[in-house]
């Protein structure tokens, strides 16, 4: 197996998981109750996806700079949605849950 | 790819309608944001990553802030929404004929060759490698010249309608985030990211996909969150320092405009200094594209006295 | 590619339809900038040819991107202006 076939696999399985989790993400935020369910359900599948998706574009990478602002994208993505998801749970909770 | 193509388009459409005739209205400003991060990737797969970032940061960001903050202020103000929207048949056939006309003259239209061979001969002169960039800051400077003016103007526009009249006070509603919660530590966290990132993107348009629009929309994005977080009180239209920095990109640009009058009319960049002049424009462009977006999507003063 | 350019025709005409119909003012904002990145997409998926994307669009572009914001920012003061004297979202005419 030739490297160029191990990185196009690994691409591949990584990318397909991430959307994976993507789509489990976005059924719990159609299928699920109430906001504190569906916030669960969206920054646990949602954020594991996105490090899958982002692994696995890394594997596509030409040079150790287009992998270091790939690293950049999942750490600010994943910085803006904790502090989304705290401040959503924090305003559903002033009003009473819904 | 065709089939990706016709996925994103179909998803296109259907944000759109959400956005425009679906019920509710911070629903609808939610899906016009989704509308424009789909519009930024159909810029990427048309081939224009100068436009993907301009629209992903001007057209969803910014604008979907400036939509989201109304909506709040409008519930603020005690505007009750009106009822969901019914269909107006008459206006419906009219813009469907609008688009049968629409799509018969796109069908229609034979390409040209474009203008893309003529930038790319005078690209050496321009003192710049990126084409778009080139064009923006040196052969359609005029253009450019009259936007910065044309955000100058809207911000003027902005500030009379400050509440109570009191137009000297800070931009904006008051905010109230907890000092030591969340949103302050976002806020402390990413500013200095995205100072690197909008100076980077100013730094690299001049080669590659960037540009002072969009480094200067970083900018006033990290700006806002500074200020919604309570870190940094927001400026006011008094204090000099802002005029100043208001003015000084325009200024700046219409002066050396004037200043080639010399070598051979308004806005013409001799071949040895173009570099130079295009990295000074850009420099202080972004600084006033920065301040007047931010100050835009801020509003007008809302701590006068309450009507 | 043209099927950008007939997406691009569509969303304007679906703006379109947004901007007269709809009675919520800040909806007509949206139905606005819906319309105005309906004439871009027209105007840049015209502009490609033979898989090099034309620079001047792109420039043209990006400008009426940044004109629609300063436009989109008054309108929404007008708006928010007018809902704190009138205390309303919809102007009277279309108040039915």
């Amino acid at each position: 197996m030739t490297l160029d076939l191990l990185r196009a696999l690994a691409s591949y399985v990584l990318t397909g998981a991430g959307l994976g989790f993507y789509l489990a993400g976005t059924l719990g935020l159609l299928r699920f109750p109430d906001t504190f369910s569906r916030l669960h359900a969206l920054t646990k599948a949602d954020n594991l996806g996105l490090g899958m998706l982002a692994l696995g574009l890394a594997f596509q990478a030409q040079t150790w700079a287009e992998v270091a602002k790939l690293a950049l994208i999942w750490a600010l993505a994943l910085l803006a949605a904790g502090t989304v998801a705290q401040l959503v749970s924090r305003s559903a909770l002033v009003r009473g849950g819904r | 790819m065709a089939v990706f193509d016709l996925a994103l388009c179909a998803l296109i459409l259907l944000a759109a309608t959400a956005a425009v005739a679906g019920p509710g209205m911070f629903r609808a400003v939610v899906f016009f944001v989704v509308y424009g991060v789909l519009i930024a990737l159909s810029w990427v797969r048309l081939g224009m990553p100068d436009v993907a970032l301009a629209e992903a940061a001007i057209g969803a960001g910014l604008t979907g802030i400036l939509l989201l903050g109304a909506v709040g202020r409008l519930a603020r103000a005690g505007a009750d929404e009106p009822e969901a929207p019914r269909i107006d048949w008459p206006v419906a056939l009219a813009t469907v004929a609008v688009a049968a006309l629409l799509v018969w003259a796109v069908l229609s239209i034979a390409p040209g060759p474009g203008l893309a061979p003529q930038v790319a001969g005078m690209l050496p002169r321009t003192g710049v490698e990126n084409p778009v960039t080139a064009v923006l800051l040196n052969l359609r400077a005029w253009d450019t010249l009259l936007e910065s003016v044309v955000l100058l103007a809207a911000l003027i526009g902005l500030w009379p309608l400050a509440r109570g009249g009191a137009w000297l006070e800070p931009a904006g509603p008051l905010h109230h985030a907890l000092p030591e919660g969340v949103l302050a530590g976002f806020g402390k966290l990413l500013p200095p990211v995205a100072l690197l990132v909008g100076v980077y993107l100013v730094w690299a348009g001049a080669s590659q996909p960037g540009g002072a629009f969009q480094g200067g929309t970083v900018l006033a994005a990290a700006g806002v969150l500074c200020i919604m977080a309570g870190l940094v009180r927001a400026p006011g239209m008094a204090e000099p320092l802002w005029r100043f920095a208001l003015l000084v990109g325009p200024a700046l640009f219409l002066a050396l405009g004037v200043a080639g009058l010399v070598s051979g009319g308004f806005l013409v960049f001799p071949q040895a200094l173009a570099k130079g002049i295009i990295l000074v424009i850009e420099m202080f462009l972004t600084l006033s594209i920065a301040v007047t977006l931010a100050l835009m999507v801020l509003g007008p003063p809302e701590s006068g006295a309450a009507q | 590619m043209t099927l950008y350019a007939v997406t691009g025709a569509l969303l304007v005409a679906l703006g379109l339809y947004g901007l007269i119909a709809a009675r919520a003012l800040l909806r007509r904002v949206v139905a606005f900038n819906v319309v105005g990145s309906g004439v871009f997409l027209m105007f840049g998926a015209l502009g490609w040819h033979a898989g090099q994307a034309d620079p001047v669009p792109q420039a043209l572009i990006i400008t009426g991107i940044v004109v629609a914001l300063s436009a989109s920012a008054l309108a929404v003061g007008l708006v928010v202006a007018h809902a704190r004297a009138t205390g309303s979202q919809v102007l009277e005419d279309d108040a039915r």
